[in-house]
């Protein structure tokens, strides 16, 4: 440890720097402790950086460390830059996704650009080529200005990105509800596909090799709060040159995404890491941790697109569209040469050493030097102080449907609402097909389709009901995981690993913590019970604003497997032959509820205080029955019952297959929670009536009618609800008007 | 054998797809942008993307690329030239076919698969469409709006309309794709590559580099 | 040096949609009397020889099918 300070101590920042860059004074006090003196501006721009909540996990650490990881098919696992399981003949699929929802309530258009540019390189980063997209969006009501200006900006930032640089968006989902108002919500989702040998790590190995950094030039982005520590003559004039908004450059990062996988093809690096949040301190630090090595840097070596800037302003920046690299020094040259061939700017700007320290240097002038593991490993983790709020934490919705709607109205609103509506006027500005691999685009199913070049496929889908959650952060969080996996079985898919983002409010608040341990307990024990372990995710937290925190919104994502992309199911019906139409049948241990359901919010009902709890092993039973039946090619269709319950389900069924329906679901004494009520583990299934009933020795199942004509037609109870196709397309394209 | 030669600049996305395509029909290998050489091939792609992060304006930076001063040449000695979506605006730009493409009239990006109809067969890429043909192939852009002046119109040499009212992008007289007064260099908005496999989409794209074949080799 | 300004703009006569949406959005925020709105590109660039940049724009920052420039001399480059 260094006792002296490596720059003059009159420059050492204050105790009150510290906390206003967000450490406490005894996490200040601690990093004295850790460097044997007070940290230097540098220094201490790095630690109050890397003990951030976002890079250190520290409220969330400890809640994590209980999610299972291991699984007979991972082969990479939390830790790295993006998680993978293996998807057979050499091949892995690697997948994460990460939020960035603070930079996109700023700024929609460039925050969700960023954000889908920021995942991408978390994928190419471990050797693999960026395959898809998916998106999970929340906003407050369409009713809402500010919501549209959001949802407009959000949905064309993540098509000028991912479209310019060529990786197909395949799927997501969107939310309004009102608690997102302030604070929207972008998780974006990657997937890539690698060969298992070649992936490659993020730590940091061999002494006296050497670390290159590449891609676009370093500028004041992303500084943010570590502006206080600019020194006096950097005066209020100047901060017009800190720009709050980072903007993405695809073309850059098309660039980027070319020239790493080439530099990994042609054996070139020894390890490659991405630069996100905390820019260089933390890819750094990091790549050193993972490598127990210690690496030196030199800020006046880094191209700057502004001349002026200080060293802990390189060291802190987040400009987009950078990677790091070590590199043998041998090899340097030719890494350089392919740099150039791509026209993407590379520079060495250090060395990895033997001393288990960051240092970082000006030219001659060593400006910071810390050990790495009180950098990386020492920032304190917290323990939550979880209580359930006494009283419900959410105001009831604003009631848009009348108590004595008929059920033919009830149909009608929901499948209008903005929940439930289609998704086609988002994803029509998406390229969902580049790369020649989507069997299953949006609309088509409930989860992506991507054949593979073994073959094979793997599906994928996103999936976090937050109001589930805010209803019952265990129950809504599991769920949320069933769900998704019910997606996955509806195309043949078996989950072969999951991956999350935590968006919470405050955690140091109880009831958020409440929510949040509740909602990690929820997730752990449902992919336990599916056997889809946890490969990687990212947390959000302190998502409040004055009115309040947002419905706590575990968002998961999975990928599974599909042995037979021909055989990849259909959520619409068809009707091939109309002399032997389909039937339709209604599968799985479904108990509908309306408490919480999007009816129950139409109605403006208030928010339940728990929710019933799901027979997990039950619902497991019914994908694991719907997937080989579909993997079998026995059904036309397969339909998970989501938000707005059976009849919705139905609807979208004939509206994805452009084909009516005929049904007779039987008297019920409480019709609304029969046909709207939600729960999970309901199908919506058809095919030949032999295939349907074989279905039924495995499952719960009823035939309720048959695929045909122009309009669903339903009987319940003896009354007959009758909707021609047309009136419920109408109603189903209702957010096409927020993209004028 | 015919072998197609597929452009790769910087920030090109369907190259990969559009070699795919070809080789359902000879053999296809990329040429990279800084290269003049075309390698002997038979017929050039030039395909979608943004190219060169497509600032400026759509293909304006591309055609000056090394490669496109070798693609004119080539196409004025009567090779056969495709260009496909940013492809397309990119020998617009170099005036080896008429016109220009603005942004769509909506201003968004639009991805959808849509009815081509098949105006002239009486070119290098559509010899093997009979006219009236519709082929069901996918459009995905932002800046698809063909414009030429009136008075230029009549003289255009259009290949392929949007069908059934199906115009995407508010292009003049409906039209999707154009060839140049010889019918050896054409280009289009809608993409042909992405409509080669029944498990991804139509085969009727496969139509256009099954032309360029028939064209190459007569029966 | 000279500071030059180039500004592009679509041709007249030809269909705008950007400068129609915002010709619509304004009225919307309450700025009446809006009309013949045209959204187009500004290119500043330092250049030696003023006298080239007609030639620049003919070939590579306009293209003159759709798109009128007109070019600004700001005086000396600063």
């Amino acid at each position: 440890m260094s006792a002296s300070p490596p720059s003059p101590a009159a420059a050492l920042p204050s105790v009150e720097e510290a906390v206003a860059l967000g450490l406490t004074a005894a996490e200040y006090a601690l990093v004295v402790d850790k460097l044997g003196r007070a940290p230097n501006q540098v220094e201490l721009a790095m630690f109050s950086l890397l003990w951030s909540e976002h890079c250190s996990y520290k409220h969330s650490r400890k809640l994590l460390r209980t999610l299972p990881t291991e699984g007979p098919r991972v082969v990479m696992g939390p830790g790295e830059n993006a998680g993978a399981v293996d998807v057979g003949d050499g091949l892995a699929v690697a997948f994460k996704v990460e939020s960035h929802n603070h930079p996109s309530a700023v700024e929609p258009f460039q925050g969700a650009a960023t954000g889908v540019g920021g995942i991408l390189r978390d994928i190419f980063a471990i050797g693999a080529r960026p395959i898809a997209v998916l998106d999970s969006l929340r906003f407050g009501e369409p009713s809402s200005p500010r919501s549209r200006f959001l949802l407009d900006g959000a949905v064309s930032g993540i098509g000028h990105y991912g479209n310019s640089i060529g990786v197909p968006t395949v799927g997501g989902e969107v939310y309004f509800e009102a608690p997102y108002e302030q604070n929207c919500l972008v998780n974006a989702m990657a997937l890539g596909l690698a060969e298992s040998s070649r992936m490659i790590r993020s730590a940091a190995a061999g002494v006296g090799n050497v670390l290159v950094l590449f891609g676009a030039s370093t500028g004041r982005d992303g500084i943010g709060g570590a502006s206080v520590l600019a020194s006096a003559e950097f005066g209020e004039a100047d901060e017009d040159k800190r720009p709050t908004v980072q903007v993405g450059d695809p073309f850059e990062e098309k660039k980027l995404l070319e020239c790493s996988l080439e530099l990994l093809e042609r054996g070139l690096l020894v390890s490659l890491q991405d630069l996100g949040a905390a820019g260089l301190t933390s890819s750094a630090s990091e790549m050193a941790s993972k490598g127990e090595v210690g690496v030196e840097i030199d800020v006046s070596k880094v191209p700057l697109r502004e001349a002026d800037m200080e060293p802990f302003e390189v060291m802190v920046s987040e400009s987009q569209e950078r990677m790091l690299c070590v590199v043998e020094p041998a090899r340097v040259g030719e890494v350089l040469a392919l740099c150039h061939k791509w026209d993407v700017h590379g520079t060495a700007i250090g060395t990895v050493t033997d001393t288990g320290h960051v240092v970082v240097r000006d030219g001659d002038r060593v400006v910071g030097d810390m050990p790495v593991a009180a950098l990386v490993d020492d920032c304190p983790l917290y323990d939550l102080a979880p209580a359930k709020p006494p009283q419900p934490l959410y105001a009831a919705p604003v009631r848009t449907l009348e108590p004595g709607a008929s059920p033919r109205e009830t149909l009608l609103a929901l499948l209008s609402s903005p929940n439930v509506a289609s998704r086609l006027p988002l994803f029509q500005q998406y390229d969902w097909l580049v790369q020649s691999r989507t069997v299953r685009r949006p609309a088509q199913a409930d989860a992506a389709v991507l054949r593979l070049p073994n073959g094979r496929a793997v599906a994928t889908s996103i999936d976090g009901n937050g109001r589930r959650v805010a209803c019952d952060p265990y129950n809504g969080t599991v769920a949320n995981v069933l769900e998704c996996a019910s997606n996955l079985a509806c195309v043949g898919a078996e989950p072969l690993g999951t991956t999350n983002n935590l968006n919470f409010g405050n955690p140091e608040k109880p009831h958020i913590a409440w929510q949040l341990t509740e909602a990690v307990r929820g997730l752990g024990d449902a992919c336990r019970a599916l056997d889809a372990p946890i490969v990687g995710g990212n947390v959000s937290l302190y998502n409040e604003a004055a009115d309040g925190p947002i419905y706590p919104t575990p968002v998961v994502g999975m990928v599974g497997e599909v042995p037979d992309p021909e055989r990849a199911g259909r959520l619409g019906f068809s009707e091939t032959d109309p002399t032997r139409p389909d039937v339709v049948g209604f599968a799985g241990p479904f108990r509908p509820h309306l408490p919480g359901s999007e009816l129950a919010k139409l109605r403006g009902e208030p928010l339940p205080d728990g929710l019933p709890a799901a027979d997990v092993a039950a619902v497991r039973a019914a994908q694991e029955a719907i997937r080989d039946a579909v993997r079998a090619g026995e059904l036309s269709s397969a339909h998970d019952v989501a938000e707005g319950g059976f009849l919705v389900a139905v609807a979208e069924c004939c509206l994805a297959g452009d084909v009516g329906a005929v049904l007779d679901v039987g008297a019920s004494d409480d019709t609304d929670r029969l046909l709207f009520g939600e729960a999970p583990g309901g199908f919506v299934v058809s095919g030949p009536e032999d295939a349907v009933r074989r279905l039924a020795e495995r499952v719960e199942l009823d035939v309720f009618g048959r695929v045909g004509g122009d309009a669903l037609e339903v009987t319940v109870g003896g009354e007959r609800i009758d909707v021609p196709l047309a009136e419920l397309r109408e109603a189903h394209r209702a957010l096409a008007p927020l993209f004028p | 054998m015919t072998t197609f030669g597929v452009i790769r600049f910087p920030g090109s996305c369907d190259e990969v797809d559009a070699l795919q395509a070809a080789r359902h029909f000879g053999e296809a290998k990329l040429l990279w942008h800084k290269d003049r050489d075309l390698g002997g091939v038979d017929a050039v792609v030039v395909p979608g993307g943004f190219s060169y992060g497509d600032y400026l304006r759509v293909g304006a930076i591309a055609r000056f690329s090394p490669v496109m001063e070798s693609v004119a040449e080539f196409a004025r000695s009567g090779g056969l030239v495709l260009g496909i979506c940013n492809g397309f605006q990119v020998l617009c730009e170099a005036g080896l076919l008429p016109g220009a493409l603005l942004p769509n009239l909506e201003r968004r990006f639009i991805c959808r698969q849509l009815g081509i109809e098949v105006v002239s067969d009486a070119t290098a890429w559509t010899a093997a469409c009979s006219p009236g043909d519709v082929l069901s192939i996918p459009v995905k852009h932002t800046s698809g709006r063909y414009y030429v002046p009136d008075d230029q119109l009549a003289d255009v040499n259009v290949v392929f309309r949007y069908a059934h009212d199906g115009n995407p992008n508010g292009s003049t007289n409906d039209i999707a794709g154009v060839a140049n007064a010889e019918g050896n260099v054409v280009g289009l908005m809608p993409h042909p590559e992405h409509a080669v496999d029944p498990l991804t989409g139509s085969t009727d794209g496969l139509k256009l580099f099954e032309s360029a074949v028939r064209e190459r080799v007569p029966a | 040096m000279a500071r030059v300004r180039v500004l592009v703009r679509p041709k007249e006569g030809i269909l705008d949609p950007q400068g129609q949406a915002v010709e619509q959005a304004l009225p919307a925020l309450g700025f009446d009397g809006v009309s013949n709105v045209h959204v187009g590109r500004l290119v500043e660039l330092d250049v030696e020889d003023p006298g080239q940049v007609p030639a620049m724009c003919e070939k590579l920052l306009a293209n003159t099918l759709i798109e009128d420039y007109e070019v600004v001399e700001e005086g000396a480059a600063a």
